[in-house]
């Protein structure tokens, strides 16, 4: 059977030049980067490299670069190293209500010990409300915290303006660019930023790898206690594989990536146009300008049927798709970003998130849409919100 | 996380559809917790001679009103009241622990179905629970 991959907002395939670049630091570089002598050394020369790649791409200086496990973990350290090495200066956060359950876990957790969030709500589209954000600051906020793309439905938000607002105010500004990173040309130093998370698998490097940017001179505190690896502020031993990997898979995204974006746009818009022009009652999710969306995002609610009955329709034909959030497939709670987004919980029931990547092929997606389109109809004919001649019950 | 058994159901469910002119008809769910499970009774005798659903809910829900609307057919009804969810879901080979929930809305809509013929019979016009609609 073929199968065609459509959600590369989950995971992204390794780039077999990132897997040549990372191969010889599990098989013949295998010293611990800290260790003094020479295998050491040459680890340690390994990891140097990838972190000055790396600070260059996104306008960093190299000693701004804390390699971490991934998106999760940055997160996380964002938010509890900020909320401990600003204890005194106060305990209360700002965050946009479409965040990562990475960032939403743990404000969660911390509200347990006395932290105060507020969390912002988004307009239809998903963008943040800034006028809702300004009105939340207070004397005692020390973070302010948006995601610089949405996971499920795409939208970029206006992190500079967030920037503008919190610097006004003093206050720190962490962005949460997991899905942005490799998809857009983020500068660190032009955005403004004091703190930004991305992860390496997110485009073609390895899984299990990541950073957390955080600017020089913001106060700190460690996440992961342990030995001196990232100038003590991260304790574990260095995942030399991975960072190498992830210097390269970044290098490589970013040199072609406005020449990737503008294919896997086109596939997209393709895959858009032909959805709402082919099946009826259906809603596109995130933004309508395409140029605040995500070239690799297309999100559909399709009423009167459920998400996961679609996806494992799909997923025996071959495709892959997502319900909602990878992450919230499991759990019978409608994804919370689209209720965010005023979606009634029956429609968010009914959503999949479509994301493309520069492996997929325009006959990829019409195969998509052709059998997107039965399945619709197969599943509709089943639902008892929805009569066979097509027509809508009880509403 | 489904097995194969599961995964056959919902790829092939069995008796899909609305019966016409049907004696008894259970709704039950709520679309906002992401099922309804509509069954439709044809039952001669005290014997249902024939079961079909509609499922609004995921590959488990499907599944579950297949297999249940099939372990129905042929049965009494005094049979049928004794099909438990737990039934459903050993005929199933197991599902999810959070997806049981599933094979208790079926064991409820089938329930839902011959009390509502019994109603009729015993002539109570007992008015279906409104669901909430999309």
């Amino acid at each position: 059977m073929r199968r065609i991959y459509l959600d590369h907002a989950a995971t992204t395939s390794l780039d077999k030049r990132v897997f040549d670049k990372m191969s010889p630091y599990f098989l013949d570089v295998y010293g611990n980067a800290n260790s003094q002598h020479g295998f050491g050394r040459d680890a340690q020369k390994a990891v140097d490299e990838a972190r000055d790649l790396i600070a260059k791409l996104i306008g960093a200086k190299p000693n701004e670069i804390y390699f971490t496990s991934g998106g999760t973990e940055s997160d996380n350290w964002a938010l509890r190293g900020t909320v401990k090495a600003l204890k005194e200066k106060g305990n209360h956060i700002i965050m946009s209500s479409i965040e990562h359950a990475a960032m939403l876990s743990t404000a969660k957790e911390l509200e347990k010990d006395g932290v105060e969030v507020s969390l912002i709500g988004v307009d239809e589209q998903g963008f943040i409300k800034l006028d809702e954000l300004k009105k939340a600051i207070r004397p005692n906020t020390i973070l302010i915290s948006c995601m610089y793309a949405n996971n499920e439905i795409g939208t970029i938000e206006p992190i500079e303006e967030i920037v503008k607002i919190a610097k006004e105010h003093g206050i720190l500004v962490h962005t949460d660019a997991v899905q942005a990173m490799g998809a857009l040309d983020i500068d660190v130093s032009k955005l403004g930023v004091d703190m930004l998370s991305f992860s390496a698998h997110k485009f073609n490097g390895p899984k299990g790898v990541g950073a957390l940017y955080i600017k020089n001179g913001i106060p700190m505190a460690r996440l992961i206690s342990g030995g001196h690896q990232e100038r003590t502020r991260r304790g574990g031993t260095t995942n030399v594989p991975g960072v190498v990997g992830f210097a390269e898979a970044l290098r490589l995204t970013k040199e072609s990536m406005q020449k990737d974006n503008e294919y896997v746009a086109s596939l997209r818009d393709r895959f858009i146009e032909r959805v709402e022009k082919e099946i009826p009652f259906v809603k596109l999710n995130g933004a309508r300008d395409m140029q605040k969306r995500l070239p690799s995002n297309a999100d559909f609610s399709f009423e009167y049927i459920e998400g996961e009955s679609i996806l494992f329709s799909l997923d025996m034909d071959g495709i892959a798709v997502s319900s909602g959030s990878a992450c919230s497939s499991g759990s019978l709670e409608p994804s919370h970003v689209l209720l965010a987004i005023g979606l009634s919980e029956e429609k968010a029931h009914g959503t999949i998130r479509f994301s493309f990547g520069k492996e997929n092929t325009v006959e990829e997606v019409d195969y998509v849409v052709d059998t997107l389109k039965s399945t619709i109809v197969r599943l509709r004919e089943m639902s008892p919100l929805f009569n066979l001649k097509g027509e809508i019950k009880d509403v | 996380m489904y097995n194969e058994k599961v995964m056959e159901a919902f790829r092939n469910p069995k008796n899909v559809g609305e019966i016409e002119n049907y004696d008894g008809l259970g709704k039950v769910g709520n679309a906002s917790c992401g099922d309804i499970m509509q069954i439709t009774l044809k039952i001669e005798n005290d014997v249902i001679v024939d079961a079909k659903f509609k499922t609004f809910g995921c590959a488990a829900a499907i599944a579950t009103s297949s297999t249940a609307t099939d372990m129905i057919i042929g049965l009494t009804i005094d049979e049928a009241l004794k099909i438990t969810n737990k039934k459903v879901v050993e005929t199933l080979e197991g599902l999810p622990p959070q997806k049981i929930h599933c094979s208790v809305l079926a064991e409820e809509a089938i329930k839902a179905a011959i009390e509502d013929y019994q109603n009729k019979k015993a002539g109570i016009a007992k008015e279906q629970e409104e669901i909430p609609m999309v």
